[in-house]
């Protein structure tokens, strides 16, 4: 969309006189302007829709003994979130959780890129891998956390041990849930340079190292970008769940969501998943933004 | 000085009676012997999947023929290709400097070398663009920039201007055209427009539909610079008219 030459530009100008960008547009800058209230009127909109749903459900369909099944968003908002105490737990877990999920994601991406990069270099290798990779991700992650479980136990994270440390069940089940995007997309990534560019390449004899460096990586780094903003959402989400079901060790927001809906304590639960939900968004929005700052220059990227 | 004069110079290509059978038993070439010197600029034309293009594939070492033998210097060959194949990720001039990169040039060469392609072809002020931000016909000379940085002895050209529009076209045959003359290089330029053909070439092959083979051959007598304006005379278009009739024998 931000394509403002033609080839019109090609006409009027002889040889090694250079033609100048359009100016942008001002009607266009308007036209942006008022699409992005458009953009935040409907949501806001939908917001105080939902809200006012809440309320309704509350206070009207839920007589007063009932209620502590859905508290208004007030009373959430003050218990779970003002309350200092409360606050607090939930903050610590969710830092538990998010520790978590970065060291999981970051085991995946170093992992993921490094077999897809051997898969891209040799089609035996992708051929050897594939099938497995795909009933790796085809387990659903319930089934496989009492196998974890039985093998690596549940315990604390052994943060002191540089290494080994990181690699208890919690880590795992992360990089179970967020390795699988990021094979395929960097080994889609990978091979999606164009074949006049590999002639070119072969041409001028480059080597398997510069072709990697110069041509396939950098061709892949769109798809890589989109393959991290899947993981990055999936690692929260296995950290998250891992928590909940191992349900013992260092406690994260997961053993807290189980432990506020067995106590009944609607108001941390919500605030809880509220709280869940925001880590995922906030992951997302900041591998969009490094998406933007490393590639944006020359990629347009869809959204 | 006039390219013509030095029509006579060394070879730079001979193709020897080479023959192409892809392994799914298409023929594209059959029999094919030419030479380009130094100083010439020799255009084939054909029709549409003729096997032009193999041609190329085949002297740059692309391919491999099944038949005959080419004779040529690959170390250092200009090849432009159909689509100008830039990298996306890099501007103007890291693009104009991937060949240097590619044969470890030390870095102020290498931009030496991409600043005066880059002056060459007229896109002076937009070393800085992404490719996204280019027009077709900049894109192609950008293409072009990057070829003129190994200074190549021979130039192989693959229909670059097939996806430009008309007048960028015609624009950048003068272009190419006035490099030819001022670099002294030999031309190899594949192409299906006759105009385009005749209004740059010292010579013209008429290639023959599938199995390709070389059926004519026609000496371009106009001395460079040549006008934008010879597209309209008379010995132009009668030269165009004969070529016109050859390939349509040839397609029946």
């Amino acid at each position: 969309m931000t394509e403002t030459r033609t080839d019109d530009a090609d006409v009027v100008t002889p040889l090694g006189a250079g033609e100048a960008l359009q100016p942008v547009d001002p009607r266009r800058v308007r036209s942006r302007r008022a699409s992005a209230a458009g953009s935040i009127l409907p949501p806001l909109v939908m917001g105080i829709v939902v809200l006012g749903g809440w309320y309704f459900v509350s206070y009207v369909m839920l007589d007063a003994e009932r209620r502590f099944l859905l508290r208004p968003p007030h009373q959430v908002v003050k218990v779970g979130f003002l309350e200092w105490d409360h606050l607090s737990e939930m903050l610590s877990g969710l830092w538990s959780s998010t520790r978590i999920a970065l060291i999981g994601l970051a085991i995946s991406i170093v992992l993921g890129m490094l077999l897809a990069t051997i898969m891209s270099q040799a089609k035996m290798v992708e051929r050897a891998f594939f099938p497995y990779l795909v009933m790796l991700q085809a387990i659903p992650i319930l089934a496989i956390i009492p196998l974890i479980q039985f093998w690596w136990g549940s315990g604390e994270p052994i943060w002191d041990y540089p290494v080994i440390g990181y690699l208890n069940s919690r880590v795992i089940i992360c990089v179970i849930i967020s390795i699988f995007p990021i094979i395929v997309n960097t080994l889609f990534g990978l091979q999606s340079a164009e074949r006049g560019m590999h002639d070119l390449f072969t041409l001028h004899h480059a080597s398997r190292i510069t072709r990697l460096r110069k041509l396939m990586f950098p061709a892949a780094m769109p798809a890589i970008f989109a393959g991290l903003r899947i993981s990055a959402g999936l690692s929260v989400i296995g950290a998250i769940v891992g928590d909940f079901f191992l349900g013992r060790g260092e406690v994260g927001i997961g053993q807290l969501l189980k432990k506020y809906a067995n106590n009944l304590q609607g108001e941390e639960l919500l605030a809880a998943v509220v709280l869940s939900s925001a880590l995922g968004v906030v992951v997302f929005l900041f591998f969009g933004w490094l998406q933007t700052a490393s590639i944006g220059r020359w990629h347009d990227s869809e959204d | 000085m006039s390219a013509a004069t030095t029509a006579q110079g060394i070879e730079s290509l001979a193709f020897e009676n080479i023959g192409m059978t892809f392994p799914d038993g298409t023929e594209a070439v059959r029999d094919v012997s030419f030479t380009v010197r130094k100083g010439e600029f020799v255009t084939v034309v054909g029709p549409s999947g003729c096997g032009k293009s193999t041609l190329l594939k085949i002297a740059s070492g692309l391919l491999e023929p099944t038949a005959g033998r080419v004779v040529v210097d690959r170390n250092r060959l200009g090849y432009v290709f159909q689509d100008a194949t830039l990298l996306p990720w890099r501007t103007v001039k890291g693009n104009v400097e991937l060949l240097a990169e590619l044969h470890d040039m030390p870095s102020d060469e290498r931009a030496q070398l991409a600043e005066e392609a880059i002056q060459l072809v007229g896109l002076d002020g937009f070393q800085g663009h992404y490719p996204k931000s280019l027009s077709g016909g900049m894109k192609m000379r950008a293409s072009l920039a990057r070829t003129l940085t190994l200074k190549p002895p021979i130039f192989l050209f693959d229909e670059p201007f097939g996806a430009v529009d008309e007048i960028t076209r015609e624009h950048l045959n003068e272009e190419t055209q006035q490099l030819f003359q001022r670099e002294g290089f030999a031309g190899l330029f594949i192409t299906h427009s006759i105009s385009e053909a005749v209004f740059m070439s010292t010579r013209v092959l008429v290639m023959s539909a599938r199995p390709g083979r070389i059926v004519a051959e026609y000496e371009v007598p106009f001395d460079y610079p040549r006008s934008p304006d010879l597209r309209f005379d008379p010995e132009f278009a009668k030269l165009s008219g004969e070529i016109s009739h050859t390939l349509r024998g040839s397609h029946s």
